[in-house]
């Protein structure tokens, strides 16, 4: 199957763009976070001083809250279009080489990415009641999402190339999708916990900014549960595959081994949920030790530790 | 028995011990711990080489690491210690679980608490239509739910409405199947077997008649090499397609093969064997696993005897396929071993599949065979095959090289066709290249069974994670002139969140019908509302 180049080459520039766009949409969360809902103690230094008290002095309540808000809604906004370019991007870049477009690191690292924000706006849209309060910690979402995906872009980056033998299965369309998707939400999850434990810290502007802890707590356990089946489901078919392409279905293969290691650390998150006296934050360090080692298993064994899942290419 | 007492205590303790949540966690931490150096360090079940090289390249902690099982991890007696306890723990906790869950399926729901004001989800109201109507329209609303009526004190009557049993069943399918899915995968170790054969493509054949058929066998414990499924594989050709860049696309070899039914008969059945499609022969499968190339030489000795041999080299760059060997001959006709030993030939080198020189020196531009050609050298003398060490197929036994029992007598450069002239006359021509495959040969008997648990591990998971337990109660008083009060209690028994969606919903439907003066209060589920303490409307005034 021949490559076509022009297809590919627009696969690249909707990359960059919905990359940009993101950043983008990153700046005015955190705008938006800075600004937004401070508590009264925190809006008092811009009142000061003389002069200029007409333009700098914040606005009446009520009008500031509607600015930041709105702010809020136009990078949730750019985060929608960003996720239509940046499924164009994997969309074409699979017309482009006849293949699905998850195949090698760099597709594999975009789609994960693509799956976070996708998940991201589902939440959102599903807690509309309570989007406000959730909407502001867009950001924090964004910010793996927008690291993941300039490594991605750089030293990830791999020419739309076709399938190698050993991945030319439709089990590649079934065991890394269920991979792809319980990542992406694993990541949404993982964020979800490192906040909750930065708002059980309390005392700082940043914490106090945060929603109640019960509230991330929830959405990091929520995501979990929707993430673990999916998971389990991903090594299981894994496993099938594996057994019509190396000859076992489960060998210790490091990338295996790795991915078992995750799903107990996650059984480990669910258990600690139901114990008592390891609930809150031993639970949420758990669970970001969980997303650590995927990745780990993404990043340090794919190209650090050769195993036959090495052919990934970088 | 006064010394038997604080034994069975000290048990009773243990085992208390070892079932409890806590316990589980931990031994469930301690696995994962232990299974990350299965991961990061080298292991002699993947790539007994890397182990070697790691051995070397660490003097001190190599040996010690060796000792301790880690670079067999998953053989290890503290492996097996962890997964045993967890084992253990998991018995221990699901069999008191059923046995619970048995009970809790034959008990009603529990009595209607008498304060339903307390509960986390409450709703009450005041309604004009007669208890017995609101009752049975609870009922009608409630159907799919376990309802147990009680008649109450003072005139009223509850319903105790509980649903979502099916979440502790998918949690104990959950932990019931993941010690099935442990008990045959370990069954499956211990009566099945692995073995890889290396087999040329060119007609020639292979047999499971028994472990010395192979190049490398890996029998399970249970498995004495007898009573293998007896087949036969020929390999007809090979073929590899790359694109233009050697980029693999594709790799198949034409194989024939003659199950059990037709080893008497001598039929042969065509398959194409590819990555991804092995041959399934019964329990036993047969797996294109990897490919190379084997040169063929032809040796002419000065009195005009002539030996040929095909043997396979190995690729040392899978880019390329850029392969290294050493085929060797023995002179034909001497019969004095000791004569034998000084005129044994060897030819090493390298084997490009395409061709490419830097000066003389060969390497290769693609893995396909598009221009072959060798660079070898032609050494003379003892092979040392004698010696009692072990000789690869590979190489030649360096030290015979180094005490000068074997020396170099020619190299050069060779395309198929090509001869070299040995300074005693003796002619070595490369004839070609023959292709072969690698073949992995896997049987186990109980794998079918691991994909059958593993498939109740998820159904049992999702069960669990998906169905919330909850508890509905209803309450119905007469209140004389006023009408009947209603009032309902809402209670999850599990993490899942959301009740509250539910239970408004419920109470919604249950009491608008009637309603005169709601009074739906309670703490709403969705948390979003809960933190109105820290960012209310009116911080900012
Ligand atoms: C190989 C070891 C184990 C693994 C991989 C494992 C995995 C899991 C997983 C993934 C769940 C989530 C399902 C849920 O939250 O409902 C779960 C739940 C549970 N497990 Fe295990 N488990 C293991 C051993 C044990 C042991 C030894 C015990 C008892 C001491 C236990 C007790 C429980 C209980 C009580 C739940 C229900 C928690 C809840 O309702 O949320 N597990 N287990």
């Amino acid at each position: 199957m021949p490559i076509d180049p022009v297809l590919a080459s627009y696969s690249d520039l909707a990359y960059g763009t919905a990359l940009v766009l993101y950043l983008v949409a990153l700046v005015l969360h955190a705008v938006e976070y800075a600004a937004g809902r401070v508590p009264v103690a925190a809006a008092a230094p811009s009142t000061g001083s003389q002069g200029s008290v007409a333009t700098l002095a914040p606005p009446e309540g009520a009008s500031r809250r509607g600015v930041t808000e709105r702010i809020g809604r136009s990078a949730v906004a750019l985060t929608v279009l960003a996720v239509l370019v940046h499924a164009s991007s994997l969309v074409l870049r699979g017309a482009a080489v006849g293949k699905v477009p998850w195949s090698n690191m760099y597709e594999f690292t975009s789609a994960i990415c693509l799956v976070a924000v996708g998940c991201w706006l589902v939440v959102l849209y599903r807690q509309r009641s309570a989007a406000a309060r959730l909407q502001r910690l867009g950001g924090f979402v964004l910010l793996p999402v927008v690291v993941l995906m300039f490594l991605g872009g750089t030293v990830l980056y791999a020419q739309a190339a076709p399938l190698i033998p050993a991945l030319n299965s439709y089990w590649i369309a079934i065991h890394v999708v269920a991979a792809i998707t319980a990542t992406g939400i694993l990541l949404v999850s993982g964020v979800a916990s490192v906040l909750y434990l930065l708002s059980t810290r309390g005392g700082s502007q940043f914490a106090a900014r945060l929603p109640a802890s019960a509230i991330l707590d929830r959405l990091a356990y929520r995501t979990a549960v929707m993430a673990m089946p999916v998971w389990t489901f991903a090594i299981i078919t894994g496993a099938i595959w594996a057994e019509a392409a190396w000859g076992r279905y489960w060998g210790w293969d490091p990338k295996e081994t790795c991915a078992l290691v995750a799903w107990v650390v996650y059984a480990g998150y669910l258990h600690a949920r139901a114990t008592a006296g390891w609930r809150g934050s031993r639970s949420a360090w758990i669970n970001v030790l969980g997303f650590g080692v995927m990745l780990f298993n993404l990043f340090f064994v794919n190209i650090v530790v050769a195993g036959l899942h090495s052919y990934a290419g970088v | 028995m006064v010394r038997i007492q604080p034994a069975i205590a000290l048990a009773r303790n243990a085992w208390r011990g070892l079932t409890s949540m806590r316990t589980a966690l931990v031994l469930l931490f301690l696995l994962a711990l232990a299974a990350l150096p299965g991961a990061l360090l080298p292991q002699y079940s993947l790539n007994a080489q890397r182990v070697q090289t790691y051995r070397n390249q660490h003097p001190i902690l190599g040996p010690v690491l060796d000792r301790l099982g880690f670079f067999d991890v998953f053989a290890s007696p503290w492996f097996a210690a962890i997964y045993l306890l967890l084992f253990v723990s998991l018995v221990g906790c699901v069999v008191p679980r059923s046995i619970d869950y048995a009970r809790q399926l034959r008990r009603p729901p529990v009595a209607t608490p008498r304060n339903l004001g307390r509960l986390p989800h409450y709703a009450s109201a005041t309604c004009t239509a007669p208890p017995e109507e609101i009752r049975t329209a609870a009922r009608r609303r409630l159907r799919g739910w376990r309802i147990a009526e009680r008649e109450e004190p003072g005139g009223a009557r509850s319903l105790s409405a509980e649903r979502g049993y099916l979440r502790e069943a998918g949690n104990l399918v959950f932990h019931i199947a993941l010690l099935g899915l442990l008990v045959s995968f370990t069954l499956g170790k211990l009566v099945g077997y692995e073995g890889q054969v290396i087999v040329l493509a060119n007609g020639s054949q292979f047999c499971n008649s028994g472990p010395l058929a192979y190049d490398s066998f890996t029998p399970g414990r249970m498995v004495d090499g007898t009573r293998l499924e007896p087949f036969c594989v020929r390999v007809d050709s090979y073929s590899s397609t790359y694109t233009p860049t050697g980029q693999p696309e594709q790799f198949r070899a034409a194989i024939a093969y003659q199950g059990r039914e037709d080893l008497s008969t001598g039929t042969w059945h065509p398959y194409q064997l590819a990555v991804n499609e092995p041959l399934r022969l019964g329990g036993t499968r047969v797996y294109l696993l990897g490919h190379g190339y084997a040169p063929r030489f032809t040796v002419t000795f000065p009195d005009g005897q002539q030996r040929s041999a095909v043997v396979q080299w190995a690729p040392v760059d899978q880019a390329t396929f850029l392969s290294e060997g050493a085929t060797k001959f023995d002179p034909p006709g001497v019969t004095d071993d000791a004569q034998r030993r000084t005129r044994q030939l060897a030819i090493t080198g390298l084997l490009a599949p395409t061709a490419v020189f830097q000066g003389s020196l060969l390497s290769s531009g693609f893995p396909g065979l598009l221009d072959p050609a060798v660079a070898i050298d032609v050494l003379k003398g003892d092979l040392g095959n004698n010696s009692g060490r072990g000789q690869s197929i590979f190489s030649v036994d360096r030290s015979m090289v180094d005490s000068g029992r074997l020396k170099q007598v020619a190299r050069s450069n060779l395309r198929p066709g090509g001869e070299l002239t040995l300074p005693d006359g003796t002619v070595v021509r490369f004839d070609g290249v023959t292709r072969f495959v690698s073949l992995q040969v896997s049987y186990d008997p109980v794998q079918l069974w691991v994909l059958g648990f593993a498939v109740l591990v998820l159904g049992g998971l999702g069960l669990s994670l998906a169905v919330k337990r909850r508890r509905f109660w209803v309450r119905i008083s007469p209140a004389g002139l006023d009408g009947t009060v209603v009032e309902l209690g809402g209670l999850a028994r599990t993490e899942a969140a959301g009740y509250g969606e539910e239970f408004d919903r419920i109470a919604d439907d249950l009491l608008s019908p009637w309603q005169q003066r709601p009074v739906p209060t309670g703490v709403p589920d969705q948390g979003g509302v809960s933190d109105a303490d820290r960012s209310g409307p009116g911080v900012l005034q």
